[in-house]
């Protein structure tokens, strides 16, 4: 199998394999989600109302510090022994590498915020409002616009020493109108959508997803070789 | 005109005049010169290597030979300078390079969790030539893995990786070898397994470029040298 995407899936289908024998990743990584909403809700205290408004924030807030971890682990991999030059002189096309990266990364992302989900309703007492196909839609909008530009930035980060302080530096900022479009689309499907604003904040939160992944398609090949 | 190392006698179809025997040379190097931070690791370094021929790289640690198999292999670029590799541009046509050139190297490229098959499928399937995955179980057993194809990289010694690495090399057939250090970490079993890969190799007219510190094994499998020094060419 080769071209664009048949590369693609072979990268995707190699992390996922790498993922299954460690379950170094999905593991850590549902601990520290887990403990991080436990951090938040008791930071709250017992207000309820309050909890509830906020839930949706606390709840992205979680699944994005869970991704710095996440990301970073997915070229901790491709950096032991060079993997990544490995890759290179198949040679594997580096937006192939992007695309493959990326979709592994929106599935574990994915995942994460569906386990989160039960969680949440019991720490922050929410109801989900308006259903749970529109719900589990948001997240894995959400996980697609967090997914690219962090495929990116963890690229460019897995070059640097302080990697790890790194990476968030650069993601946040560039984050910030996905990450306000999607938690306002959480809340209101949590709370209701009484002056139906859910459609706009979709609509908001894909086309950051459709940016996101163009620049990350387009950029990627200038990220990964030495020019 | 590009300078040249020490030549010795070359086996008969193999030109080392400026005319060439194939269409293009192996290896054009000119004026080629690499920096990391302040330090330059290759500075104007200017060599032509014919297709089919082998050639034995030699120098100290630190000399510059790994950077100069990088830049051949593509993996990274020179500062200054032009390379051609197989008659095409290093940096234009990196992707057409890489084709046909393979990189045997200290880091081996290998997944620590995946297992020996698992880490030649992927580069059979990556690579998307037809018959290659058919070919992974013959070239575990060439290289003396046969019995380990189901055990995780992670698990293997040093001189194993090394063995796979090889397979991995073999497996993507290229006109141009780069060998880094190919002895390195092999049991005395495992260098005459090398040696006979290699002498295979260039039999089957692939042109190989030797990093060694191992002179003798070195000079019986090439046939010029070049030496480097604080990453400008000596010899």
């Amino acid at each position: 199998m080769s071209g664009l995407l048949g590369q693609s899936l072979l990268v995707l289908r190699k992390d996922l394999l790498i993922e299954w024998r460690t379950r170094a990743r999905l593991n850590a990584l549902i601990f520290f989600a887990i403990a991080t909403l436990l951090l938040f809700s008791f930071a709250l205290g017992p207000d309820t109302v309050m909890m509830r408004k906020h839930a949706a924030g606390y709840l992205w807030l979680g699944l994005l510090f869970s991704s710095m971890l996440s990301l970073g682990e997915s070229f901790r991999i491709e950096s032991e022994n060079l993997a990544m030059d490995g890759l290179k002189l198949i040679p594997v096309d580096p937006r192939a590498i992007f695309l493959g990266k990326t979709m592994g990364n929106t599935l574990l992302l994915w995942l994460l915020s569906l386990v989160l989900l039960p969680v949440t309703i019991a720490l922050f007492d929410v109801t989900v409002t308006l259903g749970w196909p529109t719900l589990v839609g948001i997240f894995l909008v959400g996980s697609m616009a967090i997914s690219a530009p962090g495929t990116v930035y963890a690229a460019i980060a897995s070059h640097a020493r302080a990697r790890d302080v790194l990476l968030p530096l650069l993601l946040f900022p560039i984050l910030i109108p996905a990450l306000l479009a999607v938690v306002k689309a959480t809340h209101l499907v949590f709370e209701g959508d009484l002056m139906d604003q859910l459609k706009s904040w979709m609509r908001l939160l894909g086309c950051f997803a459709i940016i996101y992944w163009t620049l990350g398609f387009l950029l990627f090949p200038k990220v990964l070789e030495d020019d | 005109m590009p300078s040249r190392g020490k030549k010795r006698p070359l086996p008969s179809g193999i030109d080392t005049n400026d005319g060439p025997l194939s269409a293009a040379p192996a290896i054009e190097l000119h004026d080629v010169s690499k920096r990391f931070g302040a330090r330059w690791a290759l500075a104007r370094l200017s060599y032509t290597l014919p297709q089919g021929a082998s050639l034995l790289l030699t120098g100290h640690n630190g000399s510059g030979k790994t950077t100069l198999l990088r830049l051949v292999s593509t993996v990274t670029a020179p500062t200054l300078g032009t390379l051609k590799i197989l008659g095409l541009d290093a940096r234009a046509d990196r992707m057409k390079v890489r084709e046909q050139v393979t990189l045997l190297s200290h880091a081996n490229f290998h997944y620590e969790d995946l297992t020996a098959k698992q880490n030649l499928e992927l580069v059979a399937k990556l690579r998307g030539a037809p018959g290659l995955p058919a070919k992974v179980d013959g070239l575990l057993d060439k290289v003396g893995l046969k019995a380990r194809v189901d055990s995780p990289v992670r698990q293997f010694s040093a001189g194993m990786r090394k063995r796979l690495a090889v397979a991995r090399m073999l497996l993507l057939q290229p006109k141009l070898a780069l060998l880094d250090e190919p002895f390195g970490e092999l049991d005395p079993q495992g260098i005459a397994q090398m040696e006979a890969i290699m002498a295979e190799l260039k039999a089957n007219g692939t042109t190989l470029v030797l990093a060694t510190h191992l002179l003798e094994q070195g000079k019986r499998l090439t046939d010029v040298s070049l030496h480097l020094e604080n990453g400008r060419q000596v010899a």
